[in-house]
């Protein structure tokens, strides 16, 4: 390949006069780390409350639940990010619609609204299973030695079915931090944003992707390992989640 | 409805030609390519990891784990930039070659999907009884006609809803190409809303298409899955 | 006053399905009934339907002087007053064997922590398993798992026991490790409705056998009676099939 490689490169100063590449590259990933956890937050918040009600035995508020879901399941995540961005401050009364968009964190507070609403969806569909392949007796049991559905939930159903849900919880989440790159759209500079101006700039294209290839990869490393370890943490004994 | 006093449904009607001639057509070709693409290159991918040949699982795992490790916006970039570099050093010539906007998404999305396929198409290969496999050579098969008689006619039936429901993420992903400035259906409406001054009407009107698009495909989904379910 | 008394009850799953139909008994302080019947007679929903796990359309059920039909009960009172011992044990396996005894007493009725690990080890002991008290469930046997189910449900001090099958799902050498904690329970004077197969623990036992099939209560008598000279047809062929071998 004809290509002129220059590693160096992630040593030089770069134009933004805040040090050198590799320090944009690493503001980078702060924001695509704060961006990631603080939408995780919004979506397992939002998520277990719509999971939740999908579950109980309200026929409206389930079906509401689905209609949540279905929502913001529906629209990829770049249209929503518009959406919260462009049109939502439009729609406010006009003061707001001002004060939204003069905000200092203006990307980022979008950002994290609109991923974490997206990924909330994700994660109320898979509280609703995990609640669901519970065996049915679990909440008779509950009921059946008087506690009352709410108790019956905070003690029994939820515990078992967080553990449950774990494995594809720490997808989820890793999803978020994938998503998280979609927010270049809206002008946060994440990761690959970074990478992205990186690259504009040095015009070394292939050094910038491919660190930020790297940082990903160990991010995803990272994240896995922990989540790995909080699964052995709260395994219970005698009883295996996979089945 | 002060909110609604100064929108202007027209510029929808207007531009509907260009959303869809355009816009809409880019989306879908780029979403069916790709997702028969995906699913083919899946399949071997699958079928290669599964093998009991030296390395070769090997490798393939880490495709499919560093595909799934990246984001995809990360992915589009990187091949954007890569594919004029690749398409010198395959065709021999001297300087990059000049990639299409279309062909470079075409190739990023079927090599990016193929890992999530992969996946799925493990999963369905995975899910036929050994006992199968068994009968299978029992009546003289070789390993390929095995598997493309006996375990992937299954496999793939099985893991259909499974496809069709990553086909919708699919669609909603080829949003994305909008880093590119690619006209695509988002693409397309993005540009009617900037250059008249329409975000609110043009984002409004994309994200209901794409919704009701999205939203009766996974229908059309759950009830082919009901009727798989049937039929088992 | 029985402690137990139920009036023409009866409950439908849909529109289509009757379950129980018109069943009407009741069961003294201090008595033990057998419920039994083929498979999908309704004996099981029954059971479930004097603390209200499943709602009926029709009737009407008094525990202890308590109407349980009646909207103004308050269910999760009334459910830690009759003790329910379930086919599958349903203990909980996120928590371990002491903490499935305490989890009702602390948050339903209110006791101290100290009270409830107390109440909890004794009645462990009593169906001797003290020794497992901070295992989880999932490192039980079945039978060890049903008896600890059956003081889960002790430990509430209830006035009556329900079991539903609570043999059916064991392997057979685990059976009388639970039947012997049950007989013992029956001797102290516990009121008891057992949904059983176990004509044993029935003869042995129980001061009346209640016989049903197709959601309808066919037979009422005296386990005695029962036995020698059951007066249907359906119970009659029902007890040469299950008493054959």
């Amino acid at each position: 390949m004809d290509y002129h490689w220059n590693w160096a490169i992630l040593w030089a100063p770069s134009p933004d006069g805040n040090g050198t590449y590799f320090d944009m590259l690493m503001d980078g990933l702060k924001w695509t780390i704060a961006t990631s956890v603080c939408a995780w937050l919004v979506a397992l918040v939002f998520g277990s409350l719509v999971g939740v009600a999908r579950t109980l035995p309200f026929k409206w508020l389930a079906r509401l639940g689905d209609a949540y879901v279905e929502l913001f399941r529906n629209i990829p995540l770049l249209v929503q990010l518009f959406l919260w961005f462009f049109v939502i401050p439009e729609m406010l009364p006009h003061d707001w619609g001002t004060f939204v968009k003069q905000l200092r964190y203006g990307p980022f507070l979008t950002a994290v609204v609109g991923i974490g609403f997206y990924m909330s969806s994700r994660v109320a569909m898979q509280v609703s299973a995990g609640i669901n392949t519970l065996p049915r007796g679990q909440r008779m049991a509950g009921t059946a030695i008087g506690l009352t559905t709410a108790q019956t939930y905070r003690y029994i159903l939820l515990p078992m079915a967080y553990r449950i849900m774990l494995p594809p919880l720490t997808s989820e989440f890793l999803n978020t931090i994938k998503n998280s790159s979609v927010a270049l759209t809206i002008g946060l500079m994440e990761l690959t944003g970074s990478a992205r101006a990186m690259q504009e700039f040095s015009f070394q294209v292939f050094e910038a992707f491919t660190a930020a290839t790297v940082i990903y990869l160990l991010l995803n490393a990272v994240v896995t390992i922990g989540m790995r370890m909080l699964e052995r943490r709260v395994s219970v004994p005698g009883f295996n989640a996979g089945k | 409805m002060s909110v609604f006093s100064d929108f202007d449904f027209n510029i929808i009607a207007r531009s509907l030609p260009y959303l869809f001639r355009e816009g809409m057509t880019f989306t879908l070709t780029l979403t069916a390519i790709a997702t028969i693409g995906g699913v083919l290159l899946g399949t071997l991918i699958a079928m290669a990891r599964l093998s009991s040949l030296p390395v070769l699982p090997a490798l393939a795992a880490s495709y499919v784990n560093v595909m799934r490790a990246l984001p995809l916006v990360l992915v589009i970039f990187l091949f954007y930039f890569l594919m004029p570099y690749i398409g010198q050093w395959i065709l021999q010539a001297d300087r990059p070659i000049q990639v299409g906007a279309l062909s470079s998404t075409i190739i990023t999305f079927t090599l990016f999907e193929a890992a999530y396929f992969s996946e799925i198409m493990r999963a369905g290969i995975q899910s036929i009884p050994r006992g199968q496999v068994a009968a299978g050579y029992a009546i003289g098969l070789t390993y390929s006609q095995m598997m493309r008689y006996v375990v992937l006619p299954q496999a793939f039936r099985n893991m259909l809803p499974v496809i069709f429901t990553q086909m919708i993420v699919l669609f909603q992903d080829t949003s994305l190409v909008y880093v590119l400035s690619i006209t695509d259906f988002l693409g397309a409406a993005s540009k009617v809303g900037q250059r008249d001054g329409r975000l609110t009407e043009m984002y409004l009107f994309a994200a209901a298409v794409y919704f009701i698009i999205s939203l009766t495909a996974s229908m059309l989904v759950k009830r082919l899955q009901a009727r798989i379910a049937i039929a088992r | 006053m029985p402690m137990i008394s139920i009036r023409n009850v009866n409950k439908w799953y849909g529109t289509h399905f009757q379950a129980l139909k018109d069943c009407t008994t009741s069961v003294e302080p201090g008595e033990v009934v057998v419920v039994c019947g083929p498979s999908g007679s309704g004996k099981s929903t029954l059971i479930k339907t004097i603390n209200a796990l499943e709602p009926i359309q029709g009737g009407e059920i008094v525990v202890d002087r308590v109407e349980v039909t009646s909207p103004k009960t308050n269910l999760p009172k009334l459910r830690a007053r009759v003790g329910m011992v379930f086919q599958h044990f349903e203990l909980f396996p996120h928590l371990r064997i002491t903490d499935n005894l305490c989890l009702g007493q602390q948050k339903v009725l209110g006791r101290s922590r100290e009270e409830a690990m107390e109440k909890a080890m004794r009645l462990l002991d009593r169906v001797g398993l003290k020794d497992h008290a901070e295992k989880y469930p999932g490192q039980l046997s079945g039978g060890q798992q049903q008896r600890v189910a059956i003081a889960r449900a002790l430990v509430m001090d209830p006035v009556c026991m329900l079991f539903d099958e609570p043999t059916s799902a064991l392997d057979p050498e685990m059976i009388n490790e639970v039947l012997d904690v049950m007989v013992e329970l029956a001797k102290e004077g516990m009121t008891m409705m057992v949904v059983t197969h176990e004509m044993g623990f029935a003869r042995k036992v129980a001061h009346r056998v209640i016989f049903m099939d197709a959601g309808e209560i066919v037979e009422d008598a005296p386990t005695e009676d029962f036995f020698a000279h059951p007066r249907s047809e359906r119970a009659r062929l029902f007890l040469s099939k299950i008493l054959q071998h």
